[in-house]
């Protein structure tokens, strides 16, 4: 018995004994579970970060042949962010899910598929074989639709699901007729034979087989424009679900398009720029949307197309690396990628459960109905505003610190010289920067209506903290992102090898990524802690300052207006306004008003209603262009029985008609021929 | 180090000579150079007034604030002279951590509850994401042409020699100049001494900070203009030998702060709709400097 056996025997008994248990049971069962799965995969992926590849083989079955399960650092690095966030995205769940306690068939399904999807994700970084591969996808792909449709009973929730459940489908054909190309041409579904397909075969199989995998990886992570799942199925699901689905569900895309770029043999420079322009506008397009959301978590989630697009980049420059033989641009790239996929996995894990407190206090989401809950959940505040710093990417947190890699690399990149490279680089650095200030604008927006100011509504229930327990997975995150921010280091030095396969280095052939990359953020460091000490030296010396002050509490100045009520608050569309107006072309925004008028003035309103553009023109207009199409073939579903057997006896004569048929046309043919 | 001094040296007048242009344009005697000093050591013994509305948050944001300006201002070399740290890519460190503070400054606004307070906050985060692209070109169009990374290696090599690069090197100043007018809410883009709080910037979102606070505050405000006008004088004192680049310094400050009186002297606001275009305006004026670059070393042959 080897540890995969233990690892897939832990996910079925766990299966088969959580629809037995009380819903608190199947909470603890579930979380034991997880965790068990997650040291055992996190033990043999720390062991692929430190040199050693461990490697399994199972016979297999006839249909798939030999299924060979390879632990590389890739692979390594990824289990370990996926078991992190479910660990505690599975703890945090436990209190969330308290509410449902009585739905109890519907927990278990629930539970079941949060493990089975633990388990498809794992194994999805470490299945080298095809058919298994597209098994445990299919397995991930399922079990995380039964996740987000948990509220079932609520319409919206199962439109976001089944929108959700089609696309994964359409990636999964991609998937497919990617490998049954390369198992078509070389008869073997192991990985091996993708890369000895493409090296045999350079030049368009190779690029076309790639963008095959690409579109396909790409629908899963949320690449413009195959994101529109994205928007709904975040916000449907409940919150610990939102903060993996975000977390760790669309990374498997990445990681996907990672274990591509080792396999496929390809121009990798032609590569880099596509991949480079789909992250480009993934990146604007999605925070230039999330700042108009009116729903927290929609905002949030228009916030992962955006991280996705900064990954992109990453790889990008990876590829664009590779391409050129320059290794180091190479490394910098992929450690960029690799580095903000771990930083994007936490805080927009933490974003997401601290946005589940909000949701659990208030029970709203609509970002204009909120305000002032930092005085009342000051913890989930101050919890949602280091992930909010985090991911505009400010020092100290570590959001930044991915980010000053990606810059380096685009920096570094500009030594390459060439005038069509040098006007890429500019125009993604410009990206870059605007995405920076774009997220500011978000989430000075978000934090500052959903948790400052007053209360915008009167709840009938009381709003109050989550309990402390909830609070403990969600500080761990915070701790992450605070240590990843000031020491960098520990974190990077076990991207080494990742980065090393990525880049393309064999791994003895010693290590220069290492040494290069304390070097370049050795002094970014001491700024960062020189940085820290100022604000406490700063503050030590307010404190100082303030010690015999006369301190007092009166209300806020109003200008002279001295009976300020809540409504005058500033809200989250007019703080957006002036950018709103600016954007107008790309956003589309539907506005139903009415305007205050006459002396004595009845009641006027304002509403505005987001939508996404390319939803629209990308997949709305083609559907609707296609059941067009389809309705003209309505008249032969019309209902009557006479027709129905009218068509059985056409379909029962065209059988046995069409071979006579055929024969007879044949050997008119050939009679013609003879002619 | 060196710089360090002199920007703070360069702080403590820079505020009173705007001021004092500003008396002199309009006939009035005005008050003495140092008088912003003097304001602000006042307000340093004062007590304070919070809103009962605010949280932690405002009361931690002015000292973020003024930290990310001092940190800024550690990062910025004098001409051969290093900052106190410097390493490649230190002005993205640079542009963050002015972010950081204001980051803050935005929130601490809305943490008041108030309709202007948060107009302002609104005003300040659509226009400091239009300036930083410009300032990340700029520093791009540099770093290629000198093919360093460092805010010191890359001033230290900047050789004006061509008509071009004096062209540049113009461009340039003005580039900073207006981010550092975007930064500091100065005209074109606002008017500091506004009398009607709809129509203001920055001035509105320190409404209701006060004592120690607004000290802080006020006091970043006054580095962070002698912090970019540092910046402008790096592009020309290069490779100049301290004797002549420290009275060099001065000079550009001293008329720096004078120009900035005289706009705003003679000068009105802009439309507040069309700021934001202006200020994008900045990137196009960055991107010529970086096709000036790609021409000098003839990247287009």
């Amino acid at each position: 018995m080897n540890l995969i056996t233990v690892f897939l025997a832990i996910a079925v008994i766990t299966i088969l004994l959580i629809p037995f248990l009380q819903a608190k049971g199947k909470g603890v069962v579930l979380l034991t579970a997880i965790v068990l799965n997650a040291f055992l995969s996190g033990y043999l992926a720390i062991e692929s970060l430190s040199e050693e590849l461990s490697a399994f083989a199972f016979s297999g079955s006839l249909v798939t042949g030999p299924v060979n399960i390879r632990i590389d650092a890739l692979a390594g690095w990824f289990i370990l962010i996926i078991n992190f966030v479910f660990i505690t995205g599975g703890f945090y769940g436990l209190f969330y899910m308290k509410t449902y306690r009585n739905q109890t068939n519907n927990l278990s399904l629930h539970s079941i598929a949060f493990v089975l999807l633990h388990t498809a994700l794992v194994s999805l970084c470490v299945i080298q074989n095809s058919i298994v591969f597209l098994v445990a996808w299919e397995i991930m792909a399922f079990s995380a639709f039964l996740l987000v449709i948990f509220e079932h009973e609520k319409m919206a929730t199962l439109r976001a699901g089944w929108n959700y459940l089609i696309q994964s489908h359409v990636s999964i054909v991609f998937l497919m007729i990617g490998f049954i190309w390369v198992a078509f041409k070389t008869g073997s579904y192991d990985f091996i034979a993708i890369t000895a397909y493409t090296s045999a075969n350079q030049g368009a199989p190779g690029l076309l087989l790639f963008l095959c995998f690409f579109v396909a990886f790409a629908i899963k992570a949320g690449f413009v424009p195959f994101h529109t799942w994205l928007p709904y199925a975040h916000p449907a699901a409940p919150a610990h679900v939102s903060g993996i689905m975000s977390g760790v569900i669309i990374k498997i895309g990445i990681f996907g398009i990672l274990r591509m770029i080792t396999l496929i043999k390809v121009d990798f420079y032609t590569i880099g720029l596509i991949i480079l322009i789909f992250s480009v506008i993934s990146g604007l397009y999605g925070v230039m949307l999330a700042i108009v959301q009116h729903n927290l978590k929609k905002l949030l989630a228009y916030h992962s197309i955006e991280n996705i697009g900064i990954i992109g980049m990453g790889i990008g420059i990876g590829c664009i690396g590779i391409g050129n033989g320059n290794a180091w641009l190479a490394s910098l790239g992929f450690a960029g990628a690799l580095f903000h996929t771990l930083n994007h996995a936490l805080f927009k894990s933490l974003l997401f459960f601290t946005a589940g407190n909000v949701y659990q206090a208030t029970h709203t989401l609509h970002i204009e109905h909120l305000g002032g809950l930092i005085k009342k959940m000051p913890q989930t505040a101050l919890l949602f505003l280091i992930a909010a710093i985090a991911i505009c990417g400010i020092p100290p947190f570590n959001g930044f610190i991915s980010e000053f890699i990606i810059y380096n690399g685009f920096y570094h990149w500009m030594k390459d010289g060439l005038v069509g490279p040098l006007m890429t680089i500019i125009f993604s650095v410009l990206a870059l920067v605007l995405i920076g200030g774009l997220a500011m604008l978000c989430f000075t927006k978000a934090f500052g209506i959903v948790f400052l100011g007053n209360p915008r509504q009167k709840f009938h229930h009381e709003v109050k903290e989550v309990p402390a327990m909830q609070l403990l997975p969600l500080y761990l995150i915070a701790f992450l992102i605070i240590s990843i921010g000031v020491i960098p280091q520990i974190f990077l030095n076990a991207l080494a090898l990742p980065v090393n396969l990525l880049a393309g280095f064999s791994v003895n052939a010693g290590l220069p990524f290492q040494d290069q990359i304390t070097g370049i953020l050795q002094p970014l460091n001491w700024g960062i802690w020189i940085f820290i000490l100022i604000i406490l030296a700063t503050f030590v010396i307010r404190k100082f300052a303030m010690q015999n002050r006369k301190v007092v509490v009166n209300t806020t100045w109003g200008c002279g207006y001295v009976q300020p009520t809540v409504k005058i608050q500033y809200t989250a569309s007019s703080f957006v306004r002036a950018y709103s107006k600016l954007f107008r072309p790309i956003l589309m925004t539907s506005k139903t008003e009415k305007e205050v008028e006459g002396i004595f003035p009845t009641g006027g309103m304002y509403e505005t209603h987001i939508y996404d553009r390319i939803e629209k023109y990308f997949i709305d207009n083609p559907i609707a262009a296609y059941k067009a199409f389809l309705g003209r073939f309505l008249f032969l579903q019309n209902g009557r029985l006479q027709f129905y057997i009218l068509y059985g006896i056409i379909f029962i004569v065209s059988i046995i008609c069409i071979p006579y048929f055929y024969d007879q046309i044949v050997l008119f043919f050939e009679f013609i021929k003879q002619i | 180090m060196l710089s360090l001094i002199l920007i703070i040296i360069a702080a403590s007048f820079f505020t009173g000579i705007i001021i004092r242009v500003k008396s002199l344009a309009s006939g009035r005697k005005g008050p003495g150079v140092f008088q912003p000093l003097k304001d602000v050591s006042r307000l340093f013994k004062k007590g304070v007034v919070y809103s009962e509305t605010t949280s932690f948050v405002f009361q931690i944001a002015p000292t973020i604030y003024f930290s990310s300006v001092v940190m800024a201002m550690l990062v910025v070399p004098f001409g051969q002279s290093k900052g106190i740290i410097s390493f490649n890519g230190d002005f993205i460190f640079f542009a963050y951590v002015l972010a950081l503070g204001k980051f803050f400054s935005i929130i601490s606004a809305m943490d008041t509850g108030s309709s202007f307070e948060g107009m302002g906050a609104s005003r300040e985060a659509l226009y400091s994401m239009f300036a930083e692209p410009a300032f990340f070109i700029l520093m791009g169009s540099l770093a290629l042409l000198t093919g360093h990374t460092s805010f010191q290696e890359m001033f230290a090599a900047l050789h004006i020699g061509s008509y071009i690069s004096y062209a540049l090197a113009i461009l340039g100043a003005f580039v900073l100049m207006m981010v550092a007018m975007v930064e500091n809410s100065r005209m074109p883009i606002d008017d500091p001494k506004t009398h009607l709080e709809l129509t203001m910037v920055h001035e509105v979102m320190i409404l209701d900070n006060s004592g120690f606070d607004l000290g802080l505050i006020l006091t970043a405000g006054y580095l962070k203009f002698a912090l970019y006008g540092a910046l402008v004088v790096n592009l020309f004192i290069g490779v100049f030998p301290y004797q002549y680049s420290i009275p060099m310094f001065f000079v550009i400050q001293l008329v720096l702060a004078s120009g900035v009186g005289l706009i705003e002297s003679f000068m009105a606001r802009f439309r507040m709709s069309h700021n934001a275009q202006f200020i994008f305006v900045l990137t196009s004026v960055s991107l010529l400097i970086f096709f000036g670059v790609l021409l000098i070393l003839g990247k287009f042959a």
